[in-house]
C-alpha cells in the first residue's frame, strides 16, 4: 500500500477532512471514490456491528460501514450532514459514515508527524498533519479497513 | 507484418487443435489401423504447421513438420504405427503445449528447440525402410508410380486424380491444342487474405486460359482450406513464361513453379489406375481417406462452431444463438413502440392493451435472458476432452491399467463455471485413479477385472449441473480415514470416535489431509479435496461423496447452471425482504403451529410421512417476526440433496427474476447470505443460500 510515509516524502497529497465526533479525520483523496448522502441501508445479519449493511449506489451493492463504531464511539447520529464516503480500494468498494464532511486540504507529506503516543493495535491514524484549522488526524484506510 | 492481433486467434485455435490431437492420438492408440484418425491427425499437424508459421514461430513450425512427415508416410502406407511412435508423439504434443503456454504468457514460444523430440520423429521416419519392407514391396507392385511421392513440392500437380469433368476437361484441352501446364502458386507466408489472393490467380489464369483442375480443391481453395501453396493443371494457348508473369502480378505471391504437364496417358491414366486399383484391394480405407479428406474440412468448420475450448475471456458464440437475440431485441423494441403508441394514444381504449403489453413486454425480456444465459453457456467438453490423455499416462506412470468412460460431455454450463471446474475435476480424477483404484493383483485377488473403471458422468438436474467423478476401487476406509484424523490432529480421538461415517467422510475435505501412505507426484500431498472443495463451494456448488468399502467411490458435484440471474422467491421476515433461489424451494407449506413437534430438542415437522427439520428465519437473521405465533405458519421446503429442511417466513411476496450482485469482500462473513440483489424500487434485498442453512 501507498502509506509508507518514507517513500511519499516530498509529496503534497489531497485529504478530504471530515468530522467524527469533536475530531477532524483526513481521508486520502486518491481512495475516495464518491461521496453521496446517507440513504437506507439494508441491515445484513450476522456481520460485525460496525458494518451496518449494504446500499444501492447507482445498481452496484456496496458495504457501508460505521467509523463511529469501529472506534468505540457512540453510533452515528444521521442529520442533514450525515455523508457516507465511497472509498475504492483494490478494486473492492466500501462506504464509511462520516458526520459531516468539511473541506479538501493539501498536506505536504513532509510535515506529517507520527503518531507515536501508542503503539496501539487499534490505531487507525497514521499521522497527524497541521492546517490553520488545527490538526488533522489523518487515517489509515488500510488499518480501518482490517477487520 | 505485425501478427499480434492475431494472437488471440492463434492461441484459440492452435489449443483446439493441440486436444484434438490429444483424442486422434488416443484414438489411434487404440485402433492403429484406422485411417480416419490417421488422416485427422495428419491434417491437424498440418494446420498446425501453417499458423504456427504464419504466426512466425519457427520451432513450433519445426516441430509440427517433422510430425506431418511422420504422418505423412503412415498415412501412406510406409509406417506402421506402434507404441514408441505414440509415445514419441505424446511428448511432441506436450512440447507444443509448452509452447503455446510460452506464447499465451509472453508471446513468445521460448527457447527450446526439442532437438531430443525432432530426432525421435526423424528416427522414426529412417526406421520406416528396414521395419515394413514387405509392405512397400507389395505396394509398389500395385502402384507403379512412387515417383509421386518423391517430387518435390513443385511438382505437386503430378499427384492431382481427375475426376470425370475434370478429365473430359483435360482432353478437350487437348484435342484444341492448348498447352497443358502444371502449376504451383507459392503465396507469401506473411499473405493473410490467402483465399483472395487465390482468386485473384484464378482471375489472372482465366484470362489467359482455363483452369483444369486444382489441388487442394477449387472450392478448398477459395475457403482458405490450403497452406501456402496450391497447385494448377491449366490448359492455355499462351506460353509458360506468360502464365507464369500473370500469376506473378498478383501481389503477395511468392513464387510460382511451371511446367509442362505430361499429358502422355500414361502418368495421368496410371495414377487413375492406382487409386482405383488400391481402391480395390484395401477399398474402405482408401476411400474413405479420400472422403475424410474432403470432408474432415468440412468437419473441422462443424467443430468450431460448436464452441471449443478458449483464451482470455471469449465465448464463441453459435451464430443461431446470436440469431435469436437479434430476433428478441427487435421484438423488444415492437414492444416498446406499442407501449409509446398506447401512452400517447390517451386514456381512450388503453387499460386493456396497456397490460397486454406490459405482458409481451414481460415475455420478451423472459426470453432476452434466456437467451442471453445461453450464449454464455459452453459445453463442458473443453475441459474434459483433456482427461483421457491423462488417465492414459497416469496408468502408465502408476501402472495400473485403467479405463475412463465419459458421459455428458456437451452439458453446458456458464463459461465462468466451465474455467473453474478443470482443476477440481483433474484432482478427483487423479485422486480415483491414485487412491481409489487398487493395483492389479489386489483387484485380481477381489474378482474385480484387471483394469480399474473410471467414470466422469455429466448431467443436468433443474437448475443445477451435476458431475460425477465414479470408480470401481477400493472405496474409502473410514476406520483408515478416523486414524488418519487423529494423526494429523484434525480431531481428537473422542471426536473422531464419536463422529458418524459421514462426517469422517467430511475430514477428507479437510486441509493437509491424505490418506495415501506414500506420497507420490500424483497426489498424496494432501492439497487436493480440500482445494476441490473450496474451489467449488466458491462457484456456489457442493461435493458429496459416496463411497462402500471394497465397491468403489462416487464423488458428486453439484453447480448452478448460471451464477448471474436467478428465479427467485421473495420473502419477508420482520420487516426485512429476502430472496430464496427458486431452484432448491421444493413446496410451501401452511403450517400450524401445534403440527410442530420437538425431537432431541429441534423442532421438526411431519409433514406427509417425512420429518423435516424446521428452521425459524427470524431467529438465524436475528430479527423479530411480526406474525402472531398462534396463528399458522408459511414454510417453504427447501431441498438440498436428499435433505429437506422448512423455511419459515412471515409472508410470500411472490416469485420474481433477481439478478446476483456480490457484496465485496468487506462483507461477506455471512455464509448463509449468498449476495444480495436489487429490486424495482431500488431497494435491496439478501438472498439467503438455502444450501448453508440446511
Amino acid at each position: 500500500m501507498a502509506y509508507d510515509i518514507s517513500t511519499n516524502v516530498n509529496d503534497i497529497i489531497q485529504f478530504i477532512v471530515v468530522n467524527i465526533g469533536n475530531e477532524q479525520y483526513g481521508i486520502d483523496i486518491n481512495y475516495i471514490d464518491n461521496i453521496v448522502r446517507m440513504q437506507s441501508i439494508t441491515r445484513v445479519p450476522k456481520v460485525s456491528p460496525y458494518l451496518r449493511g449494504v446500499i444501492n449506489l447507482r445498481g452496484e451493492v456496496i458495504p457501508v460501514m460505521s467509523l463511529r463504531i469501529k472506534m468505540g464511539l457512540e453510533p452515528d447520529e444521521v442529520t442533514k450532514n450525515t455523508r457516507i464516503i465511497i472509498i475504492k480500494m483494490n478494486h473492492e468498494s466500501i462506504g464509511l459514515i462520516v458526520d459531516s464532511v468539511k473541506e479538501v486540504v493539501n498536506i505536504n507529506m513532509n510535515e506529517v508527524e507520527k503518531v507515536s503516543f501508542d503503539n496501539r493495535e487499534d490505531s487507525f491514524v497514521m499521522g497527524i498533519g497541521k492546517q490553520d484549522a488545527g490538526l488533522i488526524s489523518l487515517l489509515d484506510l488500510v488499518a480501518v479497513l482490517q477487520e | 507484418m505485425d501478427v499480434s492481433q492475431y494472437l488471440d486467434i492463434f492461441l484459440d485455435e492452435s489449443k483446439e487443435h493441440l486436444q484434438n490431437l490429444n483424442t486422434q492420438v488416443l484414438a489411434l492408440e487404440q485402433d492403429s489401423e484406422n485411417m480416419d484418425t490417421i488422416n485427422e491427425i495428419f491434417r491437424a499437424a498440418h494446420t498446425f504447421k501453417g499458423m504456427a508459421g504464419t504466426m512466425g514461430y519457427k520451432r513450433m513450425q519445426n516441430l509440427t513438420h517433422d510430425m506431418e512427415n511422420v504422418f505423412s508416410e503412415v498415412r501412406n502406407g510406409n509406417l506402421k504405427v506402434n507404441g514408441a511412435m505414440i509415445d514419441v508423439l505424446f511428448q511432441c504434443l506436450d512440447a507444443l503445449e509448452e509452447y503455446i503456454t510460452n506464447i499465451q504468457d509472453s508471446a513468445d514460444e521460448g527457447e527450446n528447440d526439442n532437438e531430443p523430440l525432432i530426432s525421435a520423429l526423424n528416427g522414426l521416419l529412417d526406421g520406416k525402410d528396414e521395419a515394413p519392407k514387405q509392405e512397400k514391396v507389395v505396394e509398389s507392385k500395385e502402384a507403379p508410380t512412387p515417383e509421386v511421392k518423391e517430387e518435390p513440392a513443385d511438382g505437386k500437380w503430378n499427384s492431382i486424380n481427375f475426376n470425370n469433368d475434370e478429365q473430359k476437361a483435360l482432353d478437350n484441352a487437348i484435342s484444341s491444342g492448348k498447352n497443358i501446364y502444371g502449376l504451383t502458386v507459392v503465396v507469401q507466408d506473411s499473405c493473410l487474405l490467402k483465399a483472395a489472393r487465390a482468386f485473384l490467380v484464378f482471375k489472372a489464369i482465366e484470362e489467359l486460359g482455363e483452369i483444369i483442375a486444382a489441388t487442394p480443391s477449387v472450392q478448398d481453395i477459395e475457403d482458405e482450406k490450403f497452406e501456402f501453396d496450391f497447385s494448377l493443371i491449366v490448359g492455355s494457348e499462351a506460353d509458360a513464361g506468360k502464365v507464369q508473369a500473370a500469376v506473378k502480378s498478383v501481389s503477395e505471391i511468392a513464387d510460382c513453379i511451371i511446367a509442362p504437364f505430361q499429358v502422355a496417358g500414361e502418368t495421368v491414366e496410371e495414377a487413375v489406375v492406382e487409386t482405383t486399383e488400391v481402391a480395390n484391394v484395401t477399398t474402405e480405407p482408401v476411400k474413405k481417406a479420400a472422403k475424410e479428406e474432403s470432408s474432415s474440412a468440412n468437419k473441422s468448420q462443424e467443430k468450431k462452431s460448436g464452441s471449443k475450448p478458449q483464451v482470455n475471456r471469449t465465448v464463441r458464440v453459435d451464430i443461431e444463438k446470436l440469431d435469436v437475440l437479434m430476433n428478441l431485441v427487435s421484438e423488444l423494441i415492437i414492444a416498446k413502440n406499442s407501449l409509446v403508441s398506447s401512452a400517447t394514444a390517451g386514456n381512450k381504449e388503453s387499460g386493456g392493451t396497456f397490460n397486454e403489453q406490459i405482458e409481451y413486454l414481460e415475455s420478451v425480456t423472459t426470453n432476452l435472458h434466456e437467451s442471453v444465459m445461453k450464449v454464455r453457456m459452453v459445453p463442458i467438453e473443453s475441459v474434459v476432452n483433456k482427461f483421457p490423455r491423462m488417465i492414459r499416462d497416469l496408468a502408465k506412470k502408476l501402472d495400473k491399467p485403467m479405463e475412463l468412460y465419459m458421459s455428458g460431455e456437451e452439458t453446458e454450463l456458464d463459461r465462468t463455471v466451465v474455467d473453474e471446474i478443470g482443476d477440481p475435476l483433474m484432482h478427483l480424477l487423479r485422486n480415483s485413479a491414485d487412491h481409489g483404484l487398487e493395483t492389479p493383483d489386489v483387484r485380481i485377488s477381489r474378482g474385480k477385472p484387471e483394469v480399474g473403471s473410471i467414470y466422469l458422468d455429466a448431467y443436468q438436474d433443474g437448475n443445477n449441473v451435476v458431475i460425477e467423478v465414479r470408480d470401481d476401487g477400493n472405496g474409502i476406509d473410514i476406520e483408515a480415514v478416523r486414524n488418519k484424523a487423529i494423526e494429523r490432529g484434525v480431531v481428537t480421538e473422542e471426536q473422531a470416535m464419536a463422529l458418524e461415517e459421514d462426517e469422517v467422510i467430511q475430514l477428507l475435505f479437510s486441509a493437509g489431509f491424505s490418506t495415501a501412505k506414500v506420497v507420490s507426484d500424483v497426489s498424496g500431498r494432501g492439497v487436493g479435496l480440500d482445494v476441490v472443495k473450496s474451489k467449488i463451494e466458491a462457484l456456489s456448488g457442493e461435493v458429496e461423496v459416496k463411497t462402500k468399502l471394497g465397491e468403489g467411490t462416487t464423488f458428486i458435484i453439484r453447480l448452478p447452471l448460471t451464477l448471474a440471474i436467478i428465479q427467485a422467491l421473495m420473502v419477508v421476515v420482520g420487516d426485512e425482504k429476502y430472496a430464496i433461489s427458486l431452484g432448491s424451494i421444493q413446496t410451501i407449506e401452511d403450517i400450524s403451529p401445534a403440527d410442530i413437534k420437538t425431537v432431541q430438542s429441534k423442532e421438526v415437522i411431519n409433514l406427509r410421512g417425512t420429518v423435516i427439520p424446521i428452521i425459524r428465519l427470524d431467529e438465524i437473521l436475528d430479527c423479530k417476526s411480526t406474525r402472531d405465533p398462534n396463528e399458522n405458519m408459511v414454510a417453504a421446503i427447501v431441498k438440498k440433496g436428499d435433505k429437506l429442511a422448512g423455511l419459515i417466513v412471515d409472508e410470500l411476496i411472490g416469485q420474481q427474476e433477481i439478478v446476483i450482485k456480490s457484496m465485496g469482500k468487506y462483507i461477506n462473513k455471512c455464509k448463509f447470505i449468498s449476495g444480495a440483489t436489487i429490486l424495482g424500487d431500488g431497494e435491496i434485498a439478501l438472498i439467503l443460500d438455502a444450501n448453508a442453512l440446511i
